[in-house]
């Protein structure tokens, strides 16, 4: 996980990648990341020269599915990325070197790549006065990620931990649990949310930056436009179902059977803007949907306490029936005194007959 | 909290309740009201059948009149109608109506509901039209007339807009429909959209009143 000065060029020559082969490689970068195809040349001769990125993964309250998720990308691989565009510098779990030494290659990385760095953060951080809730030799999250942050040149937040709070800052938000760009004010920030985010979304992404040395197009919240610009629901190959009123009421009656729409069950795709029904999953296999479960919006901000993931989104959320209770007696008891007073007052005019 | 979140929780609490204070202050206070004295043999008998006569034998004037108000008439039915198909048959709506009720039934293709929509939309506006047109209308509206047509014009077209996903993100559009509705159901007890509610009572009381005067319903 070193060497980073090395081009990619000469990375590729050393493991015998012929031109070809690279050009194909970019031709599905291009792809994945929805640029024409004319690109990849230009592309392919802007990565040869490029000297391979340093990268630095820090993962703070997390459960590894995004690493696990970036191992599965299919174009490009993590291990292209890996050995082809990037020196992953230190990373929990994909890296050979543990304790001291791990720790060593943390702060050596930093200090040779120092302002050229990619920062890449997963999970969330308890915010600095309840940082003693997650550390990593000895050192907080927090201080981790201000110190590391400080010599980026960006910092990509990948899973919705790290882009949102995720599943830690859900309520009671026990740890405090921040989202880094709560806590990073001075560096460029990207999300690439979902629990986890899809594998070709985190790569391509990581790709544009190596490739063209800037960030993508982001939406307002901070999120690659390319991958979050539309709607599950727009793009879901289910929706000719919802125009046509065809809704499954259970998960296994004749409309589930049948493709039908899964709204009813509470699917989230109508407001989660994310990539899953058309990059897919597993290769392009299938995405949530497809395999007969609605979607749970995890790619959007506070997912986890946004109601349950099976009440349809129409249904809103009622609270308390004894608040309509109170709020229907009250307007009986104004009501009976209203017309008590009218009743009154005709006495009154019409001397009591 | 999001605004769609907002639209959908807190606010969508408040504006229920205060719909049903509403409704029960207005419902319990025409209902408890005295029956102004009667000294009069009744005619004839019968009070609720007379009361179902006139419900039925007002929903469409006398042929003598008919000449000059079947416009009016046929917008006001177009959109009553399409407003009664959409709130009641559009998936969504009726998803709604079973969290608060428990009872759901069948729905109407969306594309049907979005067509109803915009001939609604279009009925209502051809009805304002109308109403700022004819003089002896525009003199007898006021500001309840306007908002009441406003509010339920604007919870059509943002309801359309966010079918359509126009204007702006869906989940923003979204929320501007929820958050319309619910204005128009904190407005609804207290302006001339309650007819809602009392149109049948109002016009069942007198028809049972020109029953038992033995009048020509």
């Amino acid at each position: 996980m070193s060497g980073s000065l090395r081009t990619v060029g000469e990375a590729l020559a050393e493991r015998g990648v012929s031109r070809r082969a690279f050009l194909k490689f970019c031709s599905a970068l291009a792809s994945t990341m929805a640029l024409p195809p004319g690109v990849a040349p230009a592309m392919a001769e802007a990565l040869a020269k490029a000297q391979r990125q340093s990268v630095i993964w820090l993962s703070f309250q997390e459960c590894t599915g995004c690493t696990e998720s970036i191992t599965r990308s299919h174009s490009p691989t993590i291990e292209n990325m890996i050995f082809d565009l990037i020196s992953l510098d230190y990373h929990h779990t994909l890296q050979a070197a543990s304790g001291t030494a791990a720790e060593e290659a943390r702060e050596h990385a930093m200090k040779a790549h120092d302002g050229k760095y990619l920062l890449i953060v997963d999970g969330s951080i308890p915010s600095k006065e309840t940082a003693y809730y997650s550390t990593i030799a000895g050192i907080s999250n927090y201080d981790m990620l201000m110190e590391a942050a400080k010599g980026a040149m960006a910092i990509v937040a990948v899973g919705s931990c790290a882009a949102f709070g995720g599943i830690p800052m859900a309520n009671p938000n026990p740890t405090g649990a921040r989202s880094v760009a709560d806590l990073v004010k001075d560096k460029p920030v990207i999300n690439v949310p979902g629990c986890p985010p899809i594998p070709v979304v985190m790569t391509g992404v990581l790709a544009h930056v190596l490739t063209f040395g800037k960030l993508p197009e982001l939406d307002h919240l901070g999120r690659p436009k390319v991958f979050f610009g539309e709607t599950i629901h727009d793009r879901c190959y289910r929706r000719p179902f919802y125009e046509q009123g065809k809704f499954a009421k259970t998960f296994d009656d004749e409309g589930a059977r049948s493709g039908w729409c899964l709204y009813e069950l509470g699917c989230k795709g109508p407001i989660t803007y994310n990539a899953c029904a058309t990059t897919k999953w597993n290769q392009g296999t299938s995405f949530p949907i497809e395999s007969g479960h609605g979607c749970l919006g995890c790619s959007e901000p506070g997912f986890w306490d946004k109601g349950s993931f099976y009440k349809p989104l129409s249904a809103g959320e009622l609270g308390k029936a004894s608040t309509i209770a109170a709020a229907a007696a009250i307007g009986v008891a104004v009501g009976a005194g209203a017309a008590m007073m009218s009743r009154s007052r005709q006495a009154k005019t019409t001397g009591g007959k | 909290m999001d605004l769609l979140n907002f639209a959908r929780g807190p606010a969508l609490q408040w504006s229920l309740a205060i719909l049903v204070f509403g409704l029960a202050w207005r419902l319990t206070g025409i209902l408890l009201l005295k029956a102004k004295p009667d000294f009069s043999e009744p005619r004839a008998s019968g009070g609720f059948g007379g009361a179902m006569k006139m419900i039925m034998s007002r929903m469409w004037p006398k042929p003598e009149f008919v000449r000059g108000s079947v416009l009016d008439l046929a917008l006001g039915y177009v959109f009553h109608i399409g407003l009664f198909l959409i709130v009641f048959f559009f998936l969504p709506h009726i998803l709604f109506i079973k969290s608060l009720t428990g009872l759901s039934w069948p729905n109407l293709p969306n594309g049907i509901i979005f067509f109803i929509g915009a001939v609604s939309v279009a009925a209502l506006f051809a009805l304002l039209l109308q109403r700022i047109m004819t003089p002896v209308k525009r003199l007898l509206s006021n500001f309840d007339d306007y908002f009441s047509w406003f509010i339920t014009t604007a919870a059509i077209i943002t309801g359309l807009l966010a079918a359509a996903h126009v204007g702006a993100r869906y989940e923003t559009l979204l929320a501007i429909h929820i958050l319309t509705v619910e204005a128009l159901f904190i407005w609804l007890p207290f302006g001339k959209l309650m007819h809602t509610f009392t149109v049948f009572l109002s016009r069942g009381a007198t028809g049972a009143a020109f029953a038992r005067k033995g009048a020509a319903i």
